[in-house]
């Protein structure tokens, strides 16, 4: 008998390995972009550019294998996203000096439709139900 | 990069949206073929999109950043056929779903293509 694996990407699943996968390539392209042409610019932001890049692509590579590991991987992958975008979110209105230039968490995510606000919920929701 | 392939590319990629909500709502999946057609429109004028793009980023004398413009160029192509592929291999509601995150990123990445290229252009004024 085959060991019964917990699959994370099918039903509702699809859908969040379609918006993660999204997501990892935007902060990837995002990051590459800001390190490759100006790294001294805006350090703090870039370095979080990349954090929130592998954190992204951890979530989806993780959703598409699936199994028991991965789920838990998974989870802490989208509990440090949730911790970054509500940590990011807030200190870009409070201490907007600190990012002189963007990042996919900046004002929670308001340069892209609030997704990345929303997202680890999802995320989250959908881990445990997994379970 | 000029608003006659822009605005033609957005206004089917909402259509799309639209059409897509309603399938959603009515729980109507897989999507029917006609819808596939419309898809089809969708990805022949992303391509045609594409090409004009390199051709005049390739000609142009605007500071565009080059490199952010390929990779929107470059999205709004793979985006559709990898969302029509999630689509037909989930036959749910979620499947659909993701056509519409699939469509809805063309809509956002033209209207961030149409910004680099309108950004650029009051630079180089």
């Amino acid at each position: 008998m085959p060991e019964q694996r917990t699959t994370l990407s099918t039903g509702p699943g699809r859908l969040l390995v379609a918006l993660y996968g999204l997501f990892a390539l935007a902060a990837t392209g995002r990051s590459a972009v800001q390190l490759g042409m100006e790294p001294g610019r805006a350090p703090l932001a870039y370095t979080l550019s990349l954090v929130a890049a592998v954190l992204y692509l951890v979530a989806t590579v993780c959703l598409l294998l699936g199994g028991r590991r991965a789920r838990v991987v998974a989870l802490v992958a989208v509990s440090i996203e949730l911790v970054g975008v509500l940590g990011i979110g807030t200190l870009t209105y409070l201490e907007p000096q600190l990012f002189p230039d963007k990042t996919v968490w900046s004002h929670f995510g308001q340069g892209y439709g609030f997704l990345p606000l929303v997202l680890p919920f999802l995320g989250l929701a959908w881990l445990r139900s997994r379970r | 990069m000029t608003t006659w392939i822009v605005a033609p590319v957005l206004a089917l990629s909402l259509a799309a949206a639209v059409w897509t909500v309603v399938m959603i709502v009515r729980a109507q999946h897989p999507p029917s073929d006609a819808y596939f057609v419309l898809l089809g429109a969708l990805l022949v004028l992303l391509v045609v999109q594409m090409v004009v793009g390199f051709v005049a980023l390739g000609a142009t004398d605007r500071p565009v950043e080059g490199v952010t413009f390929v990779a929107y160029l470059l999205t709004t192509v793979a985006v559709v056929p990898v969302g029509a592929a999630l689509a037909l291999v989930e036959r749910s509601r979620w499947g659909t779903a993701v056509l519409l995150v699939a469509v809805l990123t063309v809509a956002a990445c033209e209207l961030r293509l149409e910004a680099l290229w309108d950004v650029a252009a009051v630079a180089g004024a």
